[in-house]
């Protein structure tokens, strides 16, 4: 049976949301390559994952958890063992996500697998037979279309793209043991960063900040107007305000930063160099707010407001919050 | 302590992306090319390691044409004490390609640590490092902000979403590095001078095929035309009403 495996992510025994992103890619690489191929959702633990049996919804036709005990949090070597071995029982294609498990992990498979890696891709299609990718480059100012000819065939999804379908399928769930240890490269605690914080790269609202804020504290309106989108949205950065300091690079979009791709990205004060409209481009919505009409950043906003975003920024928050009554 | 810092030349990160005639690559007329940012981290790194070690050497390994040397030289004034350019016409789509040149160069070379940018900002593949660390069988720690070694164990900070994960390995092992990890020095007057004198080898390979064949390179889809909601705060009313019945974003 030809399969294609969808490499998920739990963290704290919970299912991560790109999980169910991966198993969408995968079933529409299953159903474009025909043949009544299958996908395998495979989520890795010391135990079953919440939300593992929910998999079924977006295309898997089975799901198997592999558990070991080192296999709590990530286990770079162990999780890479255990995917490959999996993989060489017969997948034709292993998806992972482009999250920063999956930036780890996908290499590795691919490089036991002795074959190449189609990375952080937004796009995929089968045309006669081959599986094709798209995968942006140069931080998204141009699209490669690459042909993957790997057998088995590796690549890793941006998250935020594959938007989950409900593709209903038999989900049927099995959990393996296997006695794989963790390797040597072990995960010794994770620091939680504020309580709830979202990754600037997995949200479904991004609110970045530039030069126009003036000032570090002046980020506090930001986060406010953050705070007013009821935990949906994450405090993004332009470079020049990260490397001067005022906030963590953890927070900064564009081509030496993160790239996004979020349902609505709200530029604040920031005027739109190449390297930063690289990094937002593929938001979905784009709003940008600043007090040069002729800042670059208007040239990809399909919504612009000019004026003192001191005076804009606390009207949106108020208007947003009466929406949400 | 010894220590291999792998680079690559790259444009640079205010380029307008052409394509090239060949419908596939970068058109590379006018285009200014430089060390890759992250893998100036790693060269710092290096040298900071070394310089804490009180002894060691910094060799830097390229993988790419000619005018990589000119990258090469740029890790050299910075402090490194060799450079190695592995030739080739070009540097493959198939980051595993690379990596099993890169490997095979560095394979019983008795490095304590080897060390990668996190990816390189052209082709975005975050891969050779990780897979280079495969083929050497060494542990591997990715997308290091924070880096500690003490008698022989590393201790790395990595960013995860919404988190930094603490992980440790023993040396030798392979990291890349991430932005925050240090602040990469700037070549002196002195040190470019210094890295003309530098010995760098330069190895012609050949390349396997790989499994990543690249088909065209396509300009981002545009984006559709914007436009101007209004000036200042009573502009926010329209906004949000063509973000909710318009976009369908609220």
């Amino acid at each position: 049976m030809t399969t294609v495996l969808a490499v998920c992510e739990q963290r704290d025994g919970a299912l991560r949301k790109v999980s169910s992103e991966v198993v969408t890619g995968a079933r529409r690489i299953a159903d474009a390559l025909g043949g009544g191929a299958e996908v395998e959702a495979l989520v890795l633990g010391s135990g079953p994952a919440s939300g593992a049996d929910q998999l079924g919804t977006f295309g898997a036709d089975r799901v198997v958890t592999l558990t070991a005990a080192g296999f709590g949090t990530y286990a770079p070597e162990g999780y890479a063992r255990a995917v490959v071995d999996r993989a060489k029982a017969g997948a034709v294609v292993v998806v992972c996500a482009a999250s920063a498990q999956g930036k780890d992990l996908a290499p590795r498979i691919a490089a036991k697998l002795a074959t190449g890696l189609a990375a952080d891709v937004t796009d995929v299609v089968v045309e006669g037979g081959a599986l094709m990718a798209i995968r942006p480059v140069y931080a998204g100012k141009a699209l490669l279309k690459v042909k993957l000819t790997g057998k088995p065939a590796v690549l890793s999804l941006r998250p935020n793209v594959f938007t989950p379908v409900p593709r209903p399928k038999a989900g049927a769930a099995q959990t393996v043991a296997v006695t794989i240890p963790a390797g040597r490269v072990t995960v010794k605690g994770i620091k939680a960063a504020e309580a709830g914080a979202l990754d600037v790269a997995e949200a479904p609202i991004v609110i970045s900040g530039g030069r126009g804020l003036k000032e570090p504290a002046n980020f506090k309106i930001l986060e406010d107007l953050a705070h007013a989108f009821g935990g949906r949205a994450a405090v993004g950065a332009s470079r020049a305000v990260v490397d001067a300091g005022w906030r963590p690079h953890a927070d900064q979009v564009g081509q030496t930063g993160k790239t996004v791709s979020p349902t609505l990205y709200i530029a604040i004060g920031i005027s739109g160099a190449i390297q930063h409209l690289a990094g937002m481009r593929t938001s979905k919505v784009i709003v940008a707010i600043n007090k040069d009409k002729d800042a670059p950043i208007f040239k990809v906003a399909d919504y612009g407001v000019v004026g003192d975003l001191f005076e804009i920024v606390p009207a949106l928050i108020s208007e947003i919050g009466k929406l949400r009554g | 302590m010894k220590i291999a810092v792998c680079i690559k030349r790259v444009a640079d990160s205010e380029t307008r992306v052409k394509t090239a005639g060949d419908g596939k690559s970068l058109d590379d007329a006018g285009v200014k090319f430089i060390l890759n940012p992250y893998d100036e981290f790693a060269v710092e790194e290096a040298l900071q390691r070394k310089e804490k070690a009180g002894a060691g050497e910094v060799v830097v390994l390229a993988l790419g044409g000619a005018a990589a040397q000119e990258t090469i030289r740029t890790a050299l004034a910075m402090g490194a004490d060799r450079g190695i350019l592995l030739q080739t016409d070009t540097v493959p789509a198939d980051g595993f390609v690379t990596a099993q040149a890169i490997a095979a160069e560095l394979k019983g070379g008795g490095w304590d640590l080897v060390l990668f940018g996190k990816m390189a900002i052209d082709d975005y593949n975050s891969q050779v490092g990780p897979m280079v660390a495969e083929l050497l069988d060494l542990p591997c720690v990715t997308a290091v902000a924070h880096l500690t070694i003490e008698g022989g164990t590393v201790t790395a900070e990595r960013e995860i979403e919404g988190a930094v994960e603490v992980v440790q390995c023993s040396l030798p092992a392979v990291i890349t590095a991430d932005k925050g990890i240090n602040e990469p020095r700037y070549p002196a007057l002195k040190g470019i001078m210094a890295a003309k004198k530098k010995p760098l080898e330069v190895k012609p390979v050949s390349l396997s095929g790989g499994a990543i064949e690249v088909l065209a390179m396509l300009p981002p889809p545009a984006r559709k035309e914007g436009k101007i909601v209004g000036e200042g705060a009573a502009a926010i009313p329209a906004l949000v009403k063509l973000l909710r019945e318009e976009a369908k974003v609220l």
